[in-house]
């Protein structure tokens, strides 16, 4: 067997955020997980008995299940950032096509904002970043995620005005979204003019901090064809990981684990760049995706700044990016990889509303895990080419 | 020295050498003995070409500015002011995280691949901290 050979034997049937997000401190990690499931098994037509695989991140696999009351036969609680749930996309597939499981539950949930309920997070000082990243002023995702920006604002000469372009863009498709947290319009102006957070990052190209839960639901392509809604096919998938502390990132301007990652769902798939309707890559600042556009082949390396001017990127443009508002301006718990998925799924289905990209038939997910510590990416489709 | 209230590294033994040599203002890494590179940060084996036939030397101390940001909300422990986080190569290859210290927090003042050397910090009696400052 090759990878080709498992282009559309799985389909995203179920897809679905909790029943609130943005800022809820009412509720613990645990029930927006719980509520984030409900409803995309609801969405596939599915009950909680049907699910044999619980896959999830952050929080731990037993523990989700034990709050679910499932007892699954199978599963996985891979961590590796934000990308987790993409990654998981590709182990769920696995396991159904061995037979070991029929349904596969990937649930995320985060109280990034009100920390109701959540695990710590971090690493103790005898680990290498405890060692030799945190003492020097290393201080979360605002100062390591910059770090490759900056290299490749030298390098390339990519401008903080062109990655204001992908916030002001961001912003007019979470106009469109019935639970986008920012919806009013923003200029280049307003965001280089924002509250400077960390050079090169303005608050405007940082992403949002909310309280979120998502879950999407997988099964066998053969019975998703009975269930509720259409299909969404995975065509391709890919994960790759290169290292945990950005200080060890081997070239700054580009990752190899979302080369890596990229190469293996394109690969896979089959699918061309240029049949790409729609592209849902992680945006934990407005660079984020950018590097990701170099780094999958939608560009070449240093040419995501020219690229995303005049709007390309916006309602409208011709590349149609983050189109639910993105983790700028829609919802960022956390682990934003998960709402890359949901959305991906709701456009392939032809149920985005307003922002539905007309006549989306094939589209892409992808997020760096960590700060570019590992990369996932799942190629998609409403028909199996 | 002693109002130091930051977070301070933990070594193990395969680090240890590394935070030893810093107090004694030695910049001390490794290198491989069967494919000649050095490397960072400190571990029994090459990361390279995984052999065990390791060894430590003395670094310059001299670099160049890899990467930076300038944090404007630094954590506590750096003080109230901008505080810029680094990568540095060093003039071996290897490239380490460190603050840059003494350079005005100016995105218009500090440029990557600019030189830089090393400066002892004696955060505590234990624990020297190897910052990096424009050349």
């Amino acid at each position: 067997m090759v990878p080709r050979d498992l282009r559309g034997t799985v389909a995203i049937v179920g897809a679905s955020e909790a029943d609130e997000i943005g800022v809820v401190p009412g509720k613990s990690v645990l029930t927006l997980h719980a509520e984030a499931a409900r409803n995309a098994l609801d969405d596939a037509g599915l009950k909680k008995e049907d699910v044999d695989g619980v896959f999830t991140a952050g929080t731990n696999s037993n523990l989700l299940s034990e709050y679910l009351g499932i007892v699954p036969r199978y599963t996985d609680g891979t961590s590796v950032g934000g990308c987790s749930f993409i990654l998981q996309v590709e182990h769920a597939m696995l396991a159904l096509n061995a037979g070991i499981i029929n349904v596969a539950l990937i649930s995320h949930a985060e109280s990034g904002r009100s920390r109701i309920g959540m695990g710590g997070f971090g690493s103790n000082a005898s680990q290498p970043m405890g060692q030799f990243e945190t003492p020097f002023g290393a201080a979360g995702p605002t100062t390591t995620f910059s770090l490759p920006a900056t290299r490749h604002m030298h390098q390339y000469g990519t401008s903080r005005e062109q990655m204001a372009e992908v916030s002001v863009a961001t912003r007019k498709w979470a106009a469109m979204h019935p639970k986008a947290m920012m919806k009013d319009p923003i200029t280049i102006d307003d965001v280089i003019n924002a509250r400077p957070v960390c050079w090169p990052y303005t608050l405007l190209m940082c992403c949002l901090v909310t309280d979120a839960g998502g879950a999407i639901v997988l099964t066998r392509s053969d019975r998703a064809r009975d269930l509720k809604k259409k299909p969404v096919y995975v065509l391709g998938t890919g994960e790759g990981t290169e290292h945990a502390m950005v200080s060890m990132m081997a070239d700054m301007t580009t990752s190899a684990a979302a080369r890596i990652s990229g190469k293996a769902a394109f690969e896979m798939s089959g699918v061309a760049h240029k049949d790409i309707d729609v592209a849902e890559l992680y945006d934990a600042f407005s660079f984020t995706p950018m590097s990701a556009l170099e780094d999958l082949g939608f560009v070449k390396a240093g040419e995501s700044g020219p690229f995303v001017e005049k709007q390309r990127t916006a309602p409208g443009g011709d590349f149609p990016m983050n189109t639910n508002g993105g983790g700028l301006s829609y919802t960022h718990s956390g682990m934003y990889g998960m709402y890359t998925l949901i959305e991906l799924t709701r456009q392939l289905r032809g149920e985005a509303g307003e922002r539905q990209v007309k006549g989306a038939k094939t589209g892409i997910a992808h997020g760096p895990g960590g700060y570019f510590f590992a990369g996932a990416t799942l190629i998609a489709g409403s028909e199996i080419p | 020295m002693t109002d130091y209230q930051g977070p301070l590294p933990q070594p193990t033994p395969e680090t240890k050498p590394f935070w030893d040599g810093l107090k004694e203002r030695r910049l001390t890494i490794q290198r491989c003995n069967d494919c000649g590179k050095p490397y960072f940060y400190p571990r029994p084996f090459c990361p390279s070409c995984f052999s065990r036939n390791v060894s430590w030397f003395e670094a310059s101390g001299k670099g160049k500015l890899y990467t930076f940001v300038i944090n404007y909300r630094p954590p506590p422990f750096l003080g109230k002011e901008p505080s810029v986080l680094a990568v540095v190569e060093l003039e071996e290859g290897p490239r380490m995280m460190t603050t840059l210290v003494g350079a005005d927090p100016d995105p218009a003042q500090i440029h990557c691949d600019a030189p830089v050397t090393i400066e002892y910090d004696d955060v505590t009696d234990e624990v020297t901290l190897p910052r990096f400052r424009l050349a």
